[in-house]
């Protein structure tokens, strides 16, 4: 629940309610980025984004994403049941 | 030195790691919190204890958010899911979280209806899809997770979703940490703050560490050498005689936080008078429920929830680890009637529980320094 892991976004679903599709390690599944889309704040197809239980809270960049990834495939399986966790999760 | 090469840049950590050495003062012990339990999993399992010198101490803070939940509260969520109408959500982390009666996991095998979810947004969707029952969601976690369930409610509400509602757990970092440092148990030298919390609050809420204890802190990333740079920037800024909040990582957190995550969490909630914690007993104004706007997806007053306040088991003394006044080894059931196959403690649930990284992770570190010091 804690971890913040890395995605990437591959499609901006849906302005109104702040969704957009995320390939995280593979797992494509939808997240909302509320917290890093308003104002003059904005997110873009290909921009990495760390995600905590299905919301981008920063935009980060690759190399952060890429180090990020990298550390938390090292945790082994706390990282995952995070994904298995997502992989079950389908946000509308 | 020998486990360096564990590092990304082992050269790097090399480096820092001989900096902290040569600033330590051999008359000098040094106690540092981490106050993240994600930094006490990095600190045990890439075993940084191995790289300081003696004179360094790490203590591990109470930011597990499943560690610091009183066991009450555990059996008010088990309560709300043993009842027919509900649907109950939660994250995995707490299906194992002992409550005085069994945990969720037990229940749930007995029939109740609880469900896994990933995100709050799951859990919403979950009401859409069963306009007949009644879907509730067990909000746990810091300023981390807050945002995520302030966003939701607002979604809830925007699309006058009636059969949602949260129990609403969530607690705040200053607080706990204030209590800590006015706790005359415990003396500290500075903090290691929390990274993803920061992400959300920003810097500026750690000034009182300085200001008003004389007491450093820097804001660290998750990797190993993050830490390492951390406490190397601690040790220069003790060294030096400076005390300021300093933001080593940066990369991510910036120093005035996300206002619009701050902005959702002021409109759905508000600051409970006081709240009780594991093992510091009750802190003032140290967690949050819903606002009287969103009062509609309380479950506290849908539910009408006793409030009970429920002893831990007397053989537990996961209080005294969370204060950082013992070490998890120290514990008495430690690995003995507490493992994480059959916990006693919340301590040994979660992953990020100091107990529990130190259980799978802390007794190999140690093997290693036997093995490296004979060598």
């Amino acid at each position: 629940m804690c971890l913040g892991i890395p995605g990437r976004i591959v499609e901006i679903l849906d302005e109104d309610s702040m969704l957009a599709k995320a390939d995280v390690s593979g797992v494509r599944r939808n997240v909302n980025i509320g917290l890093v889309h308003h104002g003059d704040e904005r997110v873009e197809v290909g921009d990495w984004i760390l995600i905590h239980v299905g919301f981008a809270m920063s935009k980060i960049d690759e190399e952060e994403a890429q180090n990020t990834l990298r550390f938390l495939e090292e945790l082994g399986e706390a990282y995952e049941q995070e994904l298995e966790e997502l992989r079950e999760s389908r946000i509308e | 030195m020998k486990y360096v090469s564990e590092f990304r840049d082992a050269e790097l950590a090399r480096a820092v790691a001989s900096e902290i050495a040569s600033l330590t003062d051999p008359d000098r012990h040094y106690k540092l919190m981490e106050v993240c339990g994600g930094h006490t999993h990095t600190i045990y399992r890439h075993g940084i204890k191995d790289l300081l010198p003696d004179q360094v101490e790490l203590v591990h803070g109470p930011g597990c958010p499943v560690c610091v939940l009183p066991m009450g509260r555990v059996d008010e969520g088990i309560a709300i899911a043993e009842r027919p109408e509900v649907i109950f959500t939660c994250f995995g982390d707490m299906m194992r979280v002992p409550g005085s009666r069994g945990n969720l996991l037990e229940v749930k095998a007995e029939g109740a209806d609880i469900r896994m979810v990933y995100s709050p947004l799951d859990a919403l969707r979950i009401a859409r899809e069963n306009p007949d029952r009644e879907v509730v969601f067990y909000a746990i976690g810091f300023e981390t997770t807050a945002p995520s369930t302030a966003l939701t409610l607002l979604r809830a509400k925007k699309e006058g979703i009636e059969n949602f509602s949260v129990f609403c757990n969530h607690v705040t970092i200053v607080p706990p940490v204030r209590a800590l440092l006015d706790s005359p148990d415990l003396r500290l030298d500075a903090f290691i703050g929390p990274g993803h919390v920061s992400t959300v609050i920003g810097c500026r809420p750690y000034e009182f560490m300085p200001e008003d204890y004389g007491k450093p802190c820097v804001v660290a990333g998750f990797e190993p050498l993050d830490l390492l740079q951390s406490i190397l920037m601690l040790m220069r800024q003790l060294d030096e005689g400076r005390c300021e909040v300093e933001n080593q990582y940066g990369r991510v957190v910036l120093w005035e936080g996300n206002l619009q995550a701050l902005k959702c969490m002021a409109e759905v909630f508000e600051l409970r008078p006081y709240f009780e914690w594991r093992g510091l007993g009750f802190i003032a104004q140290s967690a949050l429920k819903l606002s009287a706007a969103y009062a509609d997806f309380d479950a506290e007053l849908r539910y009408s929830t006793p409030g009970v306040r429920v002893a831990d088991p007397k053989a537990c003394q996961c209080g005294e680890v969370l204060k950082g006044v013992l070490k998890p080894p120290d514990c008495k059931v430690f690995g003995t009637a507490c493992t994480p196959e059959r916990p006693l403690g919340a301590l040994m649930v979660s992953s990020e529980g100091a107990c529990a990284a130190y259980y799978n992770f802390g007794r190999k570190s140690f093997e290693k320094v036997e093995i490296g010091s004979k060598g």
